[in-house]
């Protein structure tokens, strides 16, 4: 039982992390009908920039602070430069796009940072406490708080705020929204600052403790693909469902393998976040939660 | 055709886009003097650039490029004339890859029968995951081919009697036709290496797939999943059945990586699992973005362009100012510079010249046809 708890535990912890990139996802391709395979990049430069700023002897807060802003202010720079002038020319291109973006910023961090695994030195480490007879990480107890507090924040902002209001708007009717005075292209601007902002929690938690920061980090982005799937490709809400179910069965495949699936391979809860994504394609292509759009054809 | 011919700085008609008489006229594949002259131009091309090109470094080059063109080919078909997205393209090479392992396994098999064999086993998997994803309106097929590339891994690293586990296989499916072996040539007292024999092959083997490109697209279902691609709703309306025919593409642009994929394979004689990732899928992609989508001959200018860049940067390295040649070495390593250089061309032709190096030869032509006229 306690490892069951354990192995639920970490699933949830890993899960918050996919919600907030899946979170990501779901703002760009609400406010613009792009799926960003750049986001993983986003989340790396997030997470680097963090590293960086703590190397320089900042406090771990403030620096994870102004490398959300720093992404932020980065990720509205790319949508401006690289995808604003897409606009109006098929969807495909802009997602080519973004898939160039990718490997572009993955090997501008490489080549500034490098290969090594470097240690983003967060105050967490490797401490565990103990409920019952179940172990739990510090840094993973944080990671559900951080992500908890940012997603409120967002939800809070999506709701009370003009701008949250502007950002519904746009993505129940776009041309409805720019009919009254809502700027597309600020909207636009802001859910890429939003996203990237939201990807350096991201980064910084899965690069926290024994994890460590290293190139690889971006290839995690893309497993957060399902959890955008299973959600429902425009629900904010379900992102962070789809996040968690994500972590859970990653989790628990990964524990529970060799007793229930042995003849599906080694490590075969790498690819179980994609198996899911088909089977839920599969059934209910537009998600748990989305619109309803998606028809068969 | 209708795409070269808008292509022509939006011009339809008129002189520079020649003047139609008939349909026969207007889908007449070398319907032009200047056109038969350049196919006559490009066979001697064919068959003289091995007599010249006798470095094995080159010729090699030359004949990943053309590999590159034959999957990028049916890539074109899918993404170009369809408008679909795929990041899988890499997965069905390597099950063209693995199909020739255990079909030609030996080298006694032709290679007529392997590699078609392994282009329909290729079609036939793409016919089979296509409709996960093609049965949906938008862009399912990119999520869809993405958790692809994942789940075939694993597969391919798992499948140890077909695939060699991560340590790979060995395809020893030879290149020839009973004792006729292409990469053992010799021809009116002269021998030719094994390269050159390859590149005889390989390149045979783009103009076909070429030819049957471009006849594909000059019939009626050529023209269902243009119009698909231009706007399905208004496709469905005039009667296509959208579904069925976006499988269909699947699966012959499928069979095409899946034949290069054998070609790949039985020229280097060994693959493993680490050769189908994501980023080979990017490189098709890369390869039809630069070369100019939707048309056969800028996808063999941009494999040639893209499959070519890595070799000569690697050549070159040590040259190139800020690359480290050497592991250890400061600056970007060669690596990292084509995979940067991947995704910036990609980006960049998009944004710039979206219709690729196919746009621009086009230019160049126009002007010289048309000159001294400035339209």
């Amino acid at each position: 039982m306690s490892e069951f708890l354990e192995l639920s535990f970490a699933g949830i912890a890993l899960g918050s992390r996919y919600a907030l990139v899946a979170l990501g996802f779901v703002i760009i391709f609400r406010a613009t009908g792009v799926i960003n395979f750049a986001h993983g990049g986003l989340m790396l430069l997030g997470a680097y920039f963090a590293y960086a700023l703590i190397a320089t002897g900042m406090p771990f807060a403030l620096a994870v602070v102004l490398a959300m802003l720093g992404t932020a202010a980065f990720g509205a720079t790319v949508e401006r430069v690289a995808l604003r002038p897409l606009v109006g020319r098929p969807v495909y291109a802009a997602i080519m796009v973004t898939v160039g973006l990718l490997f572009i910023m993955e090997q501008l961090a490489t080549t500034i940072w490098g290969h090594n695994a470097l240690t983003l030195g967060d105050p967490w480490g490797l401490d565990t406490v103990t409920a019952g007879d179940v172990v739990m990480p510090v840094k993973d107890l944080w990671t559900i708080g951080l992500a908890a507090l940012a997603l409120a924040a967002f939800f809070v902002l999506l709701r009370y705020t003009r701008i949250g209001v502007a950002m519904r708007a746009t993505a129940a009717d776009p041309e409805a929204a720019l009919a009254q005075g809502i700027s597309a292209g600020r909207i636009t601007a802001v859910s890429w600052a939003i996203a990237a902002a939201l990807a350096t929690v991201a980064g910084v938690t899965f690069a926290a403790g024994p994890n460590a920061l290293s190139p690889g980090l971006s290839t995690v982005a893309l497993i957060a693909f399902p959890a955008m799937i299973l959600g429902g490709m425009d629900s904010p809400g379900g992102a962070v469902v789809g996040g968690l179910i994500i972590g859970l069965v990653q989790s628990l495949t990964a524990g529970y393998q060799e007793d229930v699936l042995p003849w599906a391979g080694e490590n075969v809860h790498h690819v179980m976040p994609f198996v899911v994504m088909i089977l839920i394609l599969l059934v209910r292509p537009y998600g748990l939660f989305g619109t309803r759009e998606v028809r068969r054809i | 055709m209708r795409d070269l011919r808008s292509l022509l700085r939006g011009r339809r008609d008129g002189p520079a886009a020649g003047l139609h008489r008939s349909h026969r006229d207007a889908v007449r594949l070398w319907g032009t003097p200047w056109a038969r002259f350049g196919l006559v131009l490009l066979v001697a091309g064919w068959a003289l650039v091995p007599q010249f090109v006798t470095d094995d470094f080159w010729l090699s080059v030359l004949n990943y490029a053309g590999i590159a063109a034959v999957a990028a080919l049916g890539l074109n078909l899918l993404t170009g004339y369809t408008g679909q997205i795929s990041l899988g393209h890499a997965v069905f090479l390597g099950v063209g890859a693995y199909a020739a392992a255990q079909i030609g396994e030996g080298g006694d098999i032709p290679i007529v029968v392997w590699l078609p064999a392994a282009a329909l086993i290729g079609g036939l998997v793409g016919a089979i995951i296509g409709p996960f994803a093609l049965r949906l309106r938008g862009n399912y097929l990119v999520i869809v081919t993405l958790g692809l590339v994942f789940i075939a891994e694993h597969v391919f690293r798992n499948l140890k009697d077909i695939t060699g586990g991560n340590t790979g296989t060995p395809v020893s499916a030879s290149p020839s036709i009973g004792s006729f072996d292409v990469t053992d040539l010799s021809f009116a007292g002269q021998s030719y290496s094994r390269e050159q024999g390859w590149f005889w092959l390989i390149w045979a083997i783009v103009a076909l797939t070429a030819l049957m490109t471009k006849n594909i697209v000059r019939t009626r279902p050529g023209r269902a999943i243009q119009a698909i691609r231009d706007r399905d709703l208004a496709a469905e309306v005039v009667g296509i059945e959208i579904g069925r025919h976006k499988i269909w593409v699947f699966a012959i642009s499928s069979a095409f990586a899946a034949a290069a994929g054998a070609l790949y394979g039985s020229y280097q004689e060994y693959v493993s699992p680490d050769e189908w990732n994501l980023f080979l899928s990017i490189q098709y992609i890369a390869i039809i973005i630069v070369g100019g989508v939707g048309t056969v001959f800028g996808t063999i200018l941009g494999a040639l362009f893209i499959g070519a860049l890595p070799s000569v940067i690697e050549e070159y390295s040590d040259s190139i100012p800020g690359v480290a040649a050497k592991a250890g070495d400061s600056g970007i390593s060669v690596y990292s510079l084509n995979q940067a250089i991947f995704g910036v061309l990609i980006v960049a032709f998009l944004l710039l010249e979206p219709r690729g190096l196919a746009a621009i030869w086009l230019r160049v032509k126009t002007y010289f046809r048309t000159w001294p006229f400035r339209y």
